[in-house]
């Protein structure tokens, strides 16, 4: 019996090992590749990759770098997503990028042979650029490309790498004896749902303290309980182990509010700003939480006296408890 | 051709077990077919959304063993939302309802609710063996049940998934009766663990080969229980950190001595280097080494370890081991074969712990390498060049660049003739990922070359539609494709439509390809569901064929769109 023809296409699809079918030729005319000045699109070079999410990286830009989409940034038809991720702030890259943009621009044009329509256009391409580019969007959604398992696990280990582990052994050894103890409350997800908790950490500068902090927005859900972290870690500055164990713990449950946060009512000698995508400063709590997690990127604890501009009732009641720092 | 009896053949079919090699035989003919899907006791489904489990079960009546994949590959990395799909539940509604024997589950990036590991626990009364990669939506709830009904489970493996902490002592619910564990791994647990009640079930369970703890257990519970267990082959520390000078450290040391049969080690996920002599006496045996999940150990002290580690076949580790770290692993470590070296710090900027040096150092002193990943500041065409002649076995290349679009830092060319390199000299490469600086000539390359690539991960790359068209022209075996912000649309998308139900899956995001060009797509195919990740509302259904789609995900299927989709997913 021969190996019948018979045999059912619903097998053979059940399978799903379909015979592929005859494919085109690949097209094997020359490739336009390469770098050249030709003239093309609304700038004088052969268009590179542009980074479809308009991201901005850390690299001295080349002749391929520059993407005519990057002119009209304000057009987002490409998505993008918003996902809150492990942030940090790459701002000394803009200041590199800027410099050996620069650095670049001047190498094309003392090179006589570029010296051409095409490299002024450069040139006024990298002003525009430049001009546009505002403080660097240091993060692309996914990238790199590490398991968001092991991401926020090293977000979290960060803080554990304790330089007197010996402390911190004592610490554990009287928390942890055999006994269950519930430190993590199932809080490491929203309220009934399974969703992930993503990391966001954002820098926190006080005025008058040289040594910022770091808190993961991810771990709060509300204004209050992010302004009362806050009171706690620059009222009580610590740079012991004890301290850094407390805040880890923080950072893996849920905080919760308890009372009404100086810092947001006004009443403090500090008031809590934020800088948002955009390079401006705004005071937090006016916007709801998640559009504020969409925006921030870094905190400060301003000094209310500097904060001039702000409504009212800041400037009334500052000086009215002088005495705390917070 | 049937001179056997049904019996014999099917004792034939028992020595192939290969998911391939048996489609193949089931190809042949109506008698074959029959008897190979009688027999059938492991299936393995790439796409839970390519079949129905009652498909399966009308199909594989027999099985035993199944190994479901949900959600795309690039949900790894948050490019998925939530809810997306790749739900659980209605598999194991269905297998319990036509009383399948069920023994062993194996899931990836699936959505597994308590309910689900509750009636898994319930309706099997064989059940095994359950393997849990990357999955989340269940809470320890759920593994107290698994613990608790399962009378005969062997295996309880979770591999990084997100798993909710709830009070409860859930390892207590495995019953004294329950002696039958050979393999344990609770590593991505993150709440307090009954220390006591581990260590009984430690102590219960004879066949204990692999044990993977979690941070909450600390180092002197850790001593107490490899006493009881000294017959561990995998071991996966908790917590390591302890005062070197102090009793229970010591105890650690000498029972460390006793357990002569770990040959895999794991963990470390609080580690004090100061420690870290404690296992230099185990080292000497050890094939697997993972120290990805370590925090902050100094290079130094990651090659003292390694020194000791001359039969290492497989080792994981984080880039702080740097450029001569990776030459001391390349002296010593000759029979290795994966590597995987993870970034310490992500968005670092200029933090070049390992670089093409480190990379060229590992090919050349181990031949026997075949499987990499690699995470890097920068890389060279002439690294690649020399990678790809010294370790011509690679079965697995994963290069990333940590800044997605960068040259080679030397030449300030494209990567194309570094990776044009690897692909030519690969021959039985299977899976590529491509990064750094890349034009459409790496694709040429690929096509041309890459006659074995199965999975193929793009991003940032490419300079027009020619680039996907090398690819889904040139690669024969290509079952998994995905891009992100690559210029590549409709054109490529549609040249050859057929191609896409060779394949398992294909996935877009961030590229030019239209909502027109996916509908014609869709239309076009009814045997491939096209769908459409819209989030934030960024398309209007009614509108604009011509504009840009955010994320699309086609795959090949027998059973036509899905219900579950979340009203984020258009199935065109």
């Amino acid at each position: 019996m021969s190996a019948s023809g018979s045999v059912s296409t619903v097998s053979r699809d059940d399978n799903l090992v379909l015979s592929s079918e005859d494919s085109s030729s690949p097209d094997e005319s020359d490739l336009e590749l390469g770098l050249g000045l030709s003239l093309g699109g609304n700038c004088g070079f052969k268009l590179q990759q542009q980074p479809a999410s308009g991201a901005q990286y850390a690299r001295i830009f080349t002749a391929k770098d520059f993407p005519s989409s990057s002119l009209s940034s304000s057009s987002s038809s490409l998505s993008r997503t918003n996902h809150a991720s492990a942030g940090s702030k790459r701002s000394a890259d803009s200041v590199a990028n800027a410099a050996s943009s620069w650095l670049f621009a001047f190498t094309l044009l003392a090179n006589p042979k570029f010296r051409t329509y095409a490299s002024w256009g450069i040139l006024g391409i990298l002003c525009t650029i430049l001009i546009d580019m505002g403080p660097t969007a240091s993060q692309v959604v996914g990238w790199p490309p590490i398991r968001a398992y092991r991401r926020n696990s090293m977000a979290n280990q960060a803080k554990s790498v304790a330089t007197e582990e010996y402390n911190s052994m004592i610490e554990k050894h009287k928390r942890k004896n055999g006994v269950v103890e519930k430190t993590t409350n199932g809080s490491n997800k929203n309220n009934g749902t399974s969703r992930t908790r993503t990391s966001l950490f954002v820098k926190v500068n006080m005025d008058g303290i040289p040594i910022g902090r770091k808190v993961d927005l991810g771990t709060h859900s509300c204004y209050e309980t992010l302004a009362q972290t806050l009171e706690d870690m620059f009222h009580r500055p610590t740079t012991t182990i004890t301290g850094m164990r407390s805040s880890i713990q923080e950072h893996d449950t849920r905080v919760e509010a308890t009372r009404r946060s100086k810092l947001l009512d006004g009443t403090s000698d500090f008031v809590l700003t934020y800088e948002d995508k955009e390079g401006d400063w705004m005071l937090v709590g006016d916007v709801p939480w998640g559009m504020f997690l969409g925006s921030v990127k870094r905190l400060r604890i301003m000094r209310t006296s500097e904060a001039t501009g702000l409504a009212p009732r800041l400037q009334e009641s500052s000086g009215r408890q002088g005495n705390k720092p917070i | 051709m049937n001179y056997f009896p049904d019996e014999v053949i099917e004792h034939v079919f028992g020595f192939i077990t290969s998911h391939k090699e048996r489609n193949a035989v089931s190809l042949v003919c109506k008698s074959w077919y029959k008897i190979e899907r009688m027999s059938r006791q492991r299936v393995f489904i790439g796409n839970c959304y390519a079949i129905s489990p009652e498909g399966v079960i009308a199909r594989f009546p027999e099985l035993k063993s199944l190994t479901l994949k949900g959600k795309p590959h690039f949900a790894d990395f948050n490019l998925v939302p939530h809810d997306w799909g790749g739900i659980l539940y209605p598999w194991i509604e269905a297998f319990a309802k036509s009383r399948v024997g069920l023994e062993e589950l194996r899931l990836k990036r699936m959505v597994v609710s308590d309910e689900s590991l509750e009636l898994l626990s319930k309706s099997f009364v064989n059940f095994k063996a359950l393997v849990l990669v990357s999955c989340e939506g269940f809470s320890t709830d759920g593994l107290a049940a698994v613990a608790a009904n399962c009378r005969f489970l062997r295996e309880l493996d979770l591999q990084e998934n997100e798993v909710e902490d709830h009070r409860g002592h859930w390892i207590s619910r495995f019953p004294e009766s329950c002696t039958s564990l050979v393999s344990l791994n609770l590593a991505c647990l993150k709440g307090e663990i009954n220390l006591s009640a581990l260590e009984r079930l430690v102590a219960r369970s004879p066949n204990l080969k692999s044990l993977r703890l979690s941070r909450a257990v600390p180092l002197d519970a850790l001593q107490k229980i490899l006493m009881r267990a000294p017959q561990l082959v995998d071991l996966g520390t908790g917590s390591f950190v302890h005062d070197p000078a102090s009793d229970a450290y010591n105890k650690l040391k000498a029972t460390i001595l006793k357990c002569k049969s770990i040959k895999s080690l794991s963990g470390f996920l609080e580690v004090a280097p100061r420690c870290l002599s404690a296992i230099h006496p185990i080292c000497h045996n050890l094939t697997s080494l993972n120290l990805s999940y370590a925090p902050g150990i100094h290079g130094n002290d990651l090659i003292k370890l390694i020194q000791h580690c001359r039969k290492l076949e497989r080792l994981w580790i984080l880039d702080c081991i740097g450029d001569k770290g990776l030459g001391i692993v390349a002296s010593t470590c000759k029979e290795l074969q994966e590597l995987r070296v993870f970034p310490s710090d992500p968005y670092g900027v200029g933090n070049a712990a390992v670089t093409e040096e480190g990379l060229v150092a590992i090919s050349a002193g181990c031949p026997k390498l075949h499987s990499l990943l690699y995470f890097c500041q920068q890389m060279t065409n002439a690294a690649l060049i020399t990678v790809a002649k010294n370790c011509s076995n690679f079965t697995r290349f994963r290069l990333c660049i940590l800044d997605p679009i960068r040259p080679d830092p030397v030449t300030m060319q494209p990567l194309d003739e570094g990776f044009g390199a690897i692909v030519q000299s690969c021959k039985r490469l299977r899976r590529l990922s491509l990064s750094g600086l890349l034009t459409d000539r790496v694709f040429l390359y690929i096509g041309m070359y890459a006659e074995q690539l199965e999975m193929l991960s793009i991003a940032f790359a490419g300079d027009s539609d020619k680039g996907m068209l090398y690819v889904l022209n040139g690669c024969k075996k290509l079952r998994k494709l995905e891009i992100r912000d690559s210029p590549f649309g409709d054109t490529a998308l549609l040249m050859d439509v057929g191609k896409y139900e060779t394949m398992r899956s294909l996935w877009m995001s961030s590229c030019e390809v239209t909502l027109g060009g996916c509908k014609t797509l869709a239309k076009n195919r009814p045997m491939l569901n096209v769908e459409i990740i819209n989030e934030d509302d960024q398309i209007d259904f009614s509108s604009d064929d011509r504009q840009k789609v955010g994320k699309m995900y086609l795959y090949r299927t027998l059973v036509g769109p899905r219900k579950d989709a979340p009203e984020f997913v258009w199935t065109l």
